[in-house]
C-alpha cells in the first residue's frame, strides 16, 4: 500500500517510487479479467469470485495442512455469533455438503455460550440481518432513577457509569465502589430478562438452520461444573501421518461401500437428530436466578477488565470443555482470526503468558488431554473476514461484549488492541509478521517429553507450571517468598516427621490439608494461588476475594492441596523408584 | 460548489451502536463550497449522526483502525479512501471488525 509514501513525503532519491494504489482500473490480480472489489494485503485486488475462491481455499489448506482431524472425528464448533466463528460455521457447513471428493470428513455440532448474564453485560441486543432495525434509543437511555456512581478506574474518567438497582437483585450487593465495567448498564436491568430471550431467539434459528446438532448453553452453568473439568486427561498420541493416511483410505472405502449398497448419505443422514433434549429447556427456563446472582456477583467484585476479560474466557473455555466432553466430541473448532492471534499473542507476553504462547496462539492446542481446541481460521485476517460476511450474506448475531465501548486504556486487551491496529494502518505487514513469528513457537515441555505429562497444572489455564519457586530472582519467587513472608511460618515439613502445630496433625481429618509450608487453615487464598501459574496468580488479585469462585475450582483447589500436603507426608515412606506412580494415583 | 446529495450511510458489525442502534440512515447532504468527499462525508457524520464516543469511530481526520469502508459493496481502498467523490445514490457502509469473534 501507498500510505507509507504519504505519510513520509517525498521519498528519498535513490528509493523505488511508492507502489500505486490499487484502482478500481485494474482487473482481478488473479483471473484478470473481472473488476475489483476488496484489496486482500498490501496492493492485491480481487474480484468477487477470485475472492471467494481465495477465503476458502485457505481455510481448507489449513485443515489439510495440520491433519489433526481424522475422518468420521467428532468436533464442537464455538460460535459466539460474532463475524470470524460465523464465518467459520459457514465454511464448515459449505464443507460439509460438497460432492464427495471434495468434501470435508468430520461430524460437527455448535455450541453457543450465552454470556448475557443480566446486572453485568449490557443487553445490547441484535441479530446482524439487515432488515430489523431496533426503535431509537430503546435500550441506550438509562432509566432516568439510575444511580450514578464515580468511576474507580483511572481510564475512565468522563465516562460515566450507571448502575440501576433491580428489584430482583437485592441492592446491597453492589457497594459503591465496585460496579460492573464497560458501559452503561441503566437500562439493562430491568428489560434484560427479556432481551436475554430475545437474543436466545434470535440464536435458535441459526443454529437450526446449520443442521448440526447445537447446544446453548449459558454462563451460569459454570456453577454446575464438576471439578472434573480441570483433569488433564490423559493424552492420545498424536496420529502419525501414515495413520492419518490410513484412516483417510479406510474411510473413503467404507463411503464407496455405502454408495454402492445404495446407503443412507455419510455424515449428514446421521446428524439430522431430534434436538439434545438439553436444548428445548435451556431455551424455555433461565438458568436459576441464584446462579445468575452468583455470577454478577462475581464479576463486579472483579477490580480491572482486565482480570474481567481473562476470567470470562477462562470459564467460557471450561464450560466449553464439558460440554464437548459430556457429548463425545473430541476436537473443538474456535474461530480466532489472524488479527485477534496477533492482538492475543502480544496481549499475552504483557499477561505473563510468554512460556504457554504456542497454546494459546497456535493450530492446535492440546492442554486439556482429550479434547484439542483447533484454530482454523488462524490465517483470515478479521477484514477477510467481514467482506466475505458482507458478500456472502454470512448470518451473524451481533452481540455486545464486556468490553464493548471501553475506552482504549480500559485494559491490556484493549490497549494492546489499538497498539496493533494503529500499527498496521502505516505497517500494513505487522499482523503477518506476528502471526509467521507464532508459527514458529514450539511447544516442547520444560525437563524433555516425559515430564511433560505428569508435571504439575495450573489450576484455571491448565497449563504446564513452570515453577522454581525456591528461586526468588525470578517474578514468581519473588511473589510466593513476599507472600511466605507475610504469614507466619511453621518450621517446613521436609525437615521433621512430626509437624508443629495443631492444624497439620496427621490424625486431623483431611478438611485442612497444609500445603507446602504456610499452614493454610487461616488462608485458603493462598492455597488457591500456590496452584496457579503466574498470569493467573496476577489475575486474581483483582478479585478481593476467592469465594465467588464457582465452587468446582474451589474444590480442585482443595483437593490438590490436601494430596500435596499427604504426599508429602508420605514422602518418607515412599520408596524412591516408585515415587511417580503413587503420586499420580 | 456541490449539490446537494442523497447517500446511503449504513453501519455494521457494532459501530450502530454509537449511532443509537440504527443501521441504516437516508442521508440528505446539502450542497456546500467542498465536494462531498468521503473525508467531509465523516466531517458530517461525526457532526449529525455519531451520538456519542466520537473517538471509538473517527480518528483524526480518517476512521478508527478497524473500521472497514466500503463504498457500493466495493473496498474503498480502490476508489481513493478519504478521496473519493461521492455520487448520488451511492452506498457506504462502514463495518466495525473490532467486535465479536
Amino acid at each position: 500500500m501507498c500510505q507509507v509514501g504519504e505519510d513520509y513525503g517525498e521519498p528519498a532519491p535513490g528509493e523505488p517510487p511508492p507502489v500505486p494504489r490499487p484502482s478500481r482500473e485494474q482487473k482481478c490480480v488473479k483471473c484478470k479479467e473481472a473488476q475489483p472489489v476488496v484489496v486482500i494485503r498490501a496492493g492485491d485486488a480481487f474480484c468477487r469470485d477470485c475472492f471467494k475462491a481465495f477465503y476458502v481455499h485457505k481455510f481448507r489448506a489449513m485443515l489439510g495442512k495440520n491433519r489433526l482431524i481424522f475422518p468420521g472425528e467428532k468436533v464442537l464448533l464455538a460460535w459466539s455469533g460474532g463475524p470470524s466463528s460465523s464465518s467459520m460455521v459457514w465454511q464448515v457447513l459449505e464443507g460439509l455438503s460438497q460432492d464427495s471428493a471434495k468434501r470435508l470428513r468430520f461430524v460437527a455440532g455448535v455450541i453457543f455460550v450465552d454470556e448475557r448474564t443480566p446486572g453485568v453485560f449490557t443487553v445490547a441486543l441484535r441479530s446482524a440481518t439487515r432488515e430489523k432495525l431496533l426503535p431509537k434509543g430503546k435500550w441506550l437511555t438509562p432509566h432516568s432513577s439510575a444511580r450514578k456512581h464515580r468511576p474507580a478506574e483511572r481510564g475512565l474518567e468522563g465516562f460515566p457509569v450507571e448502575v440501576a438497582l433491580h428489584p430482583a437483585l437485592p441492592g446491597s450487593s453492589l457497594s459503591p465502589d465496585s460496579f460492573c465495567l464497560g458501559f452503561s448498564e441503566g437500562a439493562a436491568c430491568g428489560q434484560s430478562l427479556e432481551e436475554r430471550s430475545k437474543t436466545l431467539a434470535e440464536v435458535k434459528p441459526i443454529l437450526q438452520a446449520t443442521g448440526f446438532p447445537w447446544h446453548v448453553v449459558a454462563l451460569e452453568e459454570v456453577f454446575s461444573l464438576p471439578p472434573s473439568v480441570l483433569w488433564c486427561s490423559a493424552q492420545e498420541p498424536v496420529g502419525s501421518e501414515r495413520a492419518y493416511k490410513a484412516a483417510v483410505d479406510s474411510f473413503l472405502q467404507q463411503q464407496h461401500v455405502l454408495g454402492a449398497r445404495g446407503g443412507p448419505g455419510p455424515t449428514q443422514g446421521e446428524e439430522q437428530p431430534p434436538q439434545p433434549p438439553l436444548d428445548p429447556r435451556s431455551l424455555a427456563r433461565l438458568p436459576a436466578a441464584a446462579q445468575t446472582e452468583a455470577l454478577s456477583q462475581l464479576f463486579c467484585s472483579v477490580r480491572t477488565l482486565t482480570a474481567k476479560e481473562e476470567l470470562l474466557q477462562t470459564l467460557r473455555t471450561h464450560l466449553i470443555l464439558h460440554m464437548a466432553r459430556a457429548h463425545g466430541y473430541s476436537k473443538v473448532m474456535t474461530g480466532d482470526s489472524c488479527t485477534r492471534l496477533a492482538i492475543k499473542l502480544m496481549t499475552n507476553l504483557a499477561l505473563g503468558r510468554g512460556a504457554f504462547l504456542a497454546w494459546d496462539t497456535g493450530f492446535s492446542d492440546e492442554r486439556h488431554g482429550d479434547v484439542v481446541v483447533v484454530r482454523p481460521m488462524r490465517d483470515h485476517t478479521l477484514k477477510e473476514v467481514a467482506f466475505y460476511n458482507r458478500l456472502f450474506s454470512v448470518p451473524s448475531v451481533f452481540t455486545p461484549a464486556v468490553d464493548t465501548k471501553a475506552p482504549e486504556k480500559a485494559s491490556i486487551h484493549r490497549l494492546m488492541e489499538a497498539f496493533i491496529l494503529r500499527l498496521q494502518t502505516q505497517f500494513p505487514s505487522t499482523v503477518s509478521t506476528v502471526y509467521r513469528t507464532s508459527e514458529k513457537l514450539v511447544k516442547a515441555p520444560r525437563d524433555g517429553p516425559a515430564a511433560g505429562d505428569s508435571s504439575p497444572r495450573c489450576l484455571l489455564c491448565m497449563c504446564a507450571l513452570d515453577i522454581d519457586a525456591a528461586d526468588s530472582a525470578t517474578a514468581f519467587g519473588a511473589q510466593t517468598s513476599s507472600r511466605l513472608s507475610q504469614m507466619q511460618l511453621p518450621i517446613p515439613l521436609t525437615e521433621t516427621r512430626t509437624p508443629p502445630g495443631p492444624c497439620c496433625s496427621p490424625g486431623v481429618g483431611r478438611a485442612q490439608g497444609c500445603g507446602q509450608g504456610a499452614c493454610r487453615r487461616e488462608d485458603p487464598q493462598a492455597c488457591i494461588e500456590e496452584q496457579l501459574c503466574y498470569s493467573c496468580r496476577v489475575n486474581m488479585k483483582d478479585l478481593p476475594s476467592l469465594d465467588p469462585l464457582p465452587p468446582y475450582i474451589l474444590a480442585e483447589a482443595q483437593l490438590r492441596t490436601q494430596r500435596a500436603w499427604v504426599l508429602q507426608e508420605i514422602r518418607d515412606c515412599l520408596i524412591e523408584d516408585s515415587d511417580n506412580e503413587v503420586g499420580q494415583s | 460548489m456541490a449539490a446537494p446529495l442523497s447517500v446511503d450511510v449504513e453501519f455494521g458489525g457494532g459501530a450502530e451502536l454509537l449511532f443509537d442502534g440504527i443501521k441504516k440512515h437516508r442521508v440528505t447532504l446539502p450542497g456546500q463550497e467542498e465536494p462531498w468527499d468521503i473525508r467531509n462525508l465523516l466531517i458530517w457524520i461525526k457532526k449529525n449522526l455519531l451520538k456519542e464516543r466520537p473517538e471509538l469511530f473517527i480518528q483524526g481526520d480518517s476512521v478508527r483502525p478497524g473500521i472497514l469502508v466500503l463504498i457500493n459493496d466495493a473496498d474503498w481502498e480502490l476508489l481513493g479512501e478519504l478521496d473519493y467523490q461521492l455520487q448520488d445514490q451511492d452506498s457506504v457502509l462502514f463495518i466495525s471488525t473490532l467486535h465479536g469473534g
